[in-house]
């Protein structure tokens, strides 16, 4: 439920998400380009499991956490995209050396 | 094993955070001739309210406005000077001595410096009404930092709720850039009105006038508007679905919503500040609490100053004037100008600061946020990391929990990762409501070192005396 | 909710932390009238700063009966966590699967080795097994270890619960039960009356036929109002915590323990830094390392809090468990370790104060242990 605005020129990169690739514009934060594949859902809750999505996008709310690159509990709205990244929603808990 | 940085083991002045306070904060002090350095959690300049400046694929001016632009200038004279930039950096702990706790790119390291000006800013006013913690529920800032990051807009059935010129000002840029809202709940109170007529001469009289104005114009012609907006609550499953609210006296409503962005006013950023041990006092016209700084910004504690929207909501232009004064004071006190140069230099920042103030006294009156959309009841989650709920914390105060600390210990409330910026306020007015007495009295959460995540790998990479290693390893 | 003026409670409690409420609730058990007295939302409380570990295996060298209460109060511990989920409905997650003081040298195994070596010869020491583990030992019952874990001392009489939960559950439990619990109520002073004590505070006073001081650091102040003495210091110990994680360390060990949560607690350190509970970077980084060196895989954790808190400590480090002479129905209560020994004092030590006297067994707690002898 995000769209971008035309942007001539943007420079694109393929990350994946949950497994699968995504075209998206260098520059953007992980948690942007998860609202504009249309992921408002990141992850889901270690107290209850409930569904959370972005809220604040300037790093103070720690609702965006995500898995990057298998590395749990990481800010996407703090994180920029790189090539061959790999974003995963995080459920529940984050597993110890992940 | 850990990579060269770039940041050097002592400096003069570190400044930490890059919005105008910081920017205007470090171009004053190296042209002072200040060794200074400025940590950026962001990783470009220009803080929230400029967020993305030097690099927005929004390149056509008309849509991000005049506001925003004129932070371009403040920007390119901290670029020209020769003050130190490091971006991505965030600052964890500055402790005795001012010896400061920074990550860059998942590497922790202290450095020290000899006076401290803290420019972290503001952040949104906590919003806890009923589903505010569903997926699709934003603050209207995060729908600013998209749009100005990467030139993207909320889409389908947008709702924007709240008060507050914020919100009005990303009405008027969605429009702009051709993306319809489908309605702007005013949660204003009618009797704020009253209140904010003794201001209005001197609204009348200053810039911000013109701009609500033509904003109000502008949004009004092409977003449906409802006022006094009441019992605002967002309903759905696992995802914002619609929106319910009342106004006036006219029985509830319910209007599908895709996107709910939420907005009541922005507090000051504390959590460094607090964790330093900087006293703050509750400010019953903004309803927050803000660090107890004298003229010039510095703190009770030696060698930090406080400078912008962290140290009282005054808007940019007052954060930049606030940032230049604090880089004066710490340039006297560090011996690089002398008193008469200080003082001469200030009187004009001290001028553009009483322009700036004019009208805001009514912008604040008018804008101040109804109680039932602060102090919630029932199921409606008061911290969001822990889920703790408001009836929670009420029957926890009905066992003699007395403030927010003890919350702490009893409920986990406020112990989750974001340090209770989303939960503070909300718990100190409601414990402050349910025991009778004033914010003021009850209190807020104190922190402590990191006041943001650094991982255990880097914590333990950090210096260690042997004082420390006595204190642990005992054999 | 005050009761102060003309009403007398059977005993008034000084101090609402992890030792005056398990009192507290113990002597409401008893159908005791009971007023606790606790300061406000800023003040010192140990209770704060606990591990939540309910601990023997290190317990008692130079006092064999410290060891011998410790076991006992680890021995209740089941019944009272379960008495205590039965009347609140709230569970304070205590499992004693045994627990680990894991050993980074050579060096340190065997100075572990020699102090339990010691505490067991003790005479009239308290008898119960415990392993030295070699690191071979250890990784079949902690798999998740790292190469530098030399060894390690193991007690199967170890465990941990949840001490936030408890803290909450006794509260809910004394309230239940009619104690009285007043906040900011700091004692200013306690005077003796014709039928008990006379405890003022800022808001007027409230009379007790007995009075329990469990005031933490405040005891050293209040207890000589009683004709007692309380040489207590406050001792520094910071604890850093990492996010919640999936279930991975199925033992405590001393220093690194993983709540029913999922947070991950790591500790432990002693300073001599007066009343100062200011967090340092250079002592959590040494528990920072330590943890990392322990289980590597905590190395990618983040650390989202970290704490300080003031032990309240004596000279030889034992509780002190003492009555007035001067003053009988007074009492002074003071150690460091209110989680462990919350179900004795709740169970065991209560009777005692409820009926109004220590017996003999407590002398060895008494502070006149700490009179110098008249006679060099």
């Amino acid at each position: 439920m995000f769209r971008r605005l035309p942007d001539p020129g943007a420079e694109e990169i393929t990350v994946s998400i949950d497994g699968t690739p995504v075209t998206v514009r260098t520059g953007d934060s992980v948690a942007a380009v998860l609202l504009a594949a249309g992921r408002i859902q990141c992850r889901t809750t270690p107290v209850s499991g409930a569904a959370r999505g972005s809220y604040c996008l300037m790093g103070v709310c720690f609702e965006c956490l995500v898995e990057i690159d298998g590395v749990g509990n990481r800010q996407a709205c703090m994180i920029r995209v790189a090539p061959g990244m790999a974003i995963a929603t995080q459920n529940g808990r984050r597993e110890a050396g992940r | 094993m850990n990579a060269p940085s770039s940041i050097k083991p002592h400096y003069q002045l570190a400044v930490i955070g890059g919005g105008p306070a910081g920017l205007a904060a470090a171009s004053t002090a190296d042209r002072l001739g200040v060794d200074t350095v400025l940590l950026d959690e962001q990783w470009a300049p220009g803080g929230q309210i400029y967020r993305a400046i030097t690099e927005t694929p929004v390149r056509d001016q008309a849509v991000l406005g005049a506001d925003y632009w004129r932070g371009a200038d403040l920007v390119a004279g901290f670029r020209a000077s020769k003050a130190q930039y490091v971006p991505g950096a965030t600052v964890w702990s500055v402790s005795h001595g001012n010896e400061i706790g920074v990550s860059v790119a998942g590497v922790a390291q202290l450095f020290c410096a000899d006076r401290v000006i803290l420019a972290t800013g503001a952040m949104e006013r906590p919003f806890p009404i009923p589903g505010w913690t569903l997926p699709g529920v934003m603050t209207a800032g995060a729908a600013q930092i998209l749009l100005k990051s990467c030139g993207m807009v909320a889409a389908g059935r947008v709702v924007l709720a709240g008060t507050g010129p914020l919100l009005w000002l990303i009405a008027a840029q969605y429009a702009r850039a051709g993306a319809p809202v489908a309605a702007l709940l005013d949660t204003t109170p009618r009797e704020n009105w009253r209140a904010a007529l003794t201001q209005l001469p001197a609204f009348l009289t200053s810039a911000y006038l013109r701009a609500g104005v033509a904003l109000r114009r502008e949004v009004g012609r092409r977003v449906p508007v409802i006022r006094d907006v009441r019992s605002l609550r967002v309903l759905g499953e696992d995802r914002a679905q619609a929106v319910a609210y009342q106004s006036g006296h006219a029985a509830e409503r319910c209007i599908e919503a895709d996107i709910v962005l939420l907005h009541q006013g922005v507090v000051p950023n504390l959590n460094l500040a607090n964790a330093i041990g900087c006293r703050q006092v509750w400010q019953d016209t903004l309803l927050c609490f803000v660090p107890e700084v004298d003229a010039w910004g510095a703190s009770n504690v030696e060698g930090v100053a406080i400078a912008g929207d962290g140290a009282g909501i005054g808007g940019a232009g007052i954060a930049a004037e606030h940032g230049r004064l604090a880089a004066l004071d710490a340039a006297w006190r560090l011996g690089c100008i002398d008193a008469a140069r200080r003082d001469a230099e200030a009187a004009a920042c001290r001028q553009a600061v009483q322009r700036f103030a004019k009208g805001r006294d009514f912008l604040d009156r008018l804008h101040r946020p109804r109680q039932e959309h602060r102090v919630p009841t029932g199921d409606t989650l008061v911290c969001r990391c822990e889920e703790v709920t408001a009836q929670q914390i009420l029957d926890t105060v009905g066992l003699g929990c007395q403030g927010p600390n003890q919350m702490k210990s009893f409920l986990r409330c406020g112990m989750g990762p974001c340090q209770g910026r989303l939960c503070g306020l909300t718990v100190t007015e409601l414990i402050a409501r349910a025991r009778g007495v004033t914010p003021a009295q009850v209190g807020y959460y104190r922190l402590r070192p990191p006041i943001k995540p650094i991982t255990l790998a880097e914590l333990a990479s950090l210096p260690k005396t042997e004082a420390a290693v006595n204190a642990v390893v005992r054999i | 909710m005050t009761a102060s003026g003309t009403t007398t409670h059977d005993a008034a409690v000084v101090g609402g932390g992890l030792v005056g409420s398990a009192i507290a609730w113990g002597l409401a058990r008893l159908g005791q009238r009971v007023a606790v007295l606790d300061e406000g939302d800023i003040a010192w409380r140990a209770s704060r700063g606990n591990f939540a570990l309910v601990w023997l295996q290190s317990k008692g060298l130079g006092m064999p009966p410290y060891a011998g209460w410790t076991k006992r109060s680890s021995d209740l511990w089941s019944g009272f966590a379960a008495e205590l989920r039965e009347e609140t409905g709230v569970d304070a997650a205590f499992q004693r699967p045994g627990g680990f003081q894991l050993a980074l040298s050579e060096r340190e195994l065997e100075a572990r080795a020699n102090t339990l070596r010691r505490l067991h010869n003790q005479p009239d020491m308290v008898p119960y097994s415990y392993e030295i583990l070699d690191h071979a030992g250890v990784a079949r019952m902690l798999p998740e270890i790292g190469p530098e874990v030399a060894g390690g001392s193991y007690c199967p009489l170890d465990g941990h619960c949840n001490s936030l939960r408890l803290l909450r559950a006794l509260h809910i439990a004394m309230e239940q039960r009619g104690a009285h619990y007043l906040p900011e109520h700091h004692v200013e002073q306690i005077d003796h009356t014709a039928d008990g004590f006379r405890l003022r505070h800022k808001n007027g006073a409230l009379h007790a036929q007995r009075v329990v001081l469990a005031a933490g650091i405040g005891n050293a102040r209040l207890a000589p109002m009683v004709g007692l003495r309380a040489p207590v210091r406050p001792q520094r110990g910071q604890i850093v915590v990492t996010e919640r994680i999936r279930p991975f360390l199925g033992y405590p060990v001393s220093t690194v323990r993983q709540t029913d949560d999922g947070t991950v607690m790591l500790g432990d350190s002693l300073e001599e830094a007066g009343h100062d509970d200011t967090v340092g970077t250079g002592v959590t980084s040494v528990i920072a390392d330590r943890a990392a060196r322990m289980f590597p895989l905590l190395r990618r954790l983040n650390v989202v809090r970290s704490w300080a808190a003031l032990r309240v400590m004596t000279p030889d480090g034992f509780p002190i468990y003492d009555q007035s002479d001067l003053y009988p129905g007074a009492f002074i209560i003071t150690c460091h370790s209110g989680v462990t020994l919350a179900a004795s004092h709740a169970l065991a030590l209560a009777p005692h104060l409820a009926a109004g006297a220590l017996p003999d067994e407590f002398s060895a707690f008494s502070a006149r242990r700490f009179d110098v002898p008249a006679t060099a």
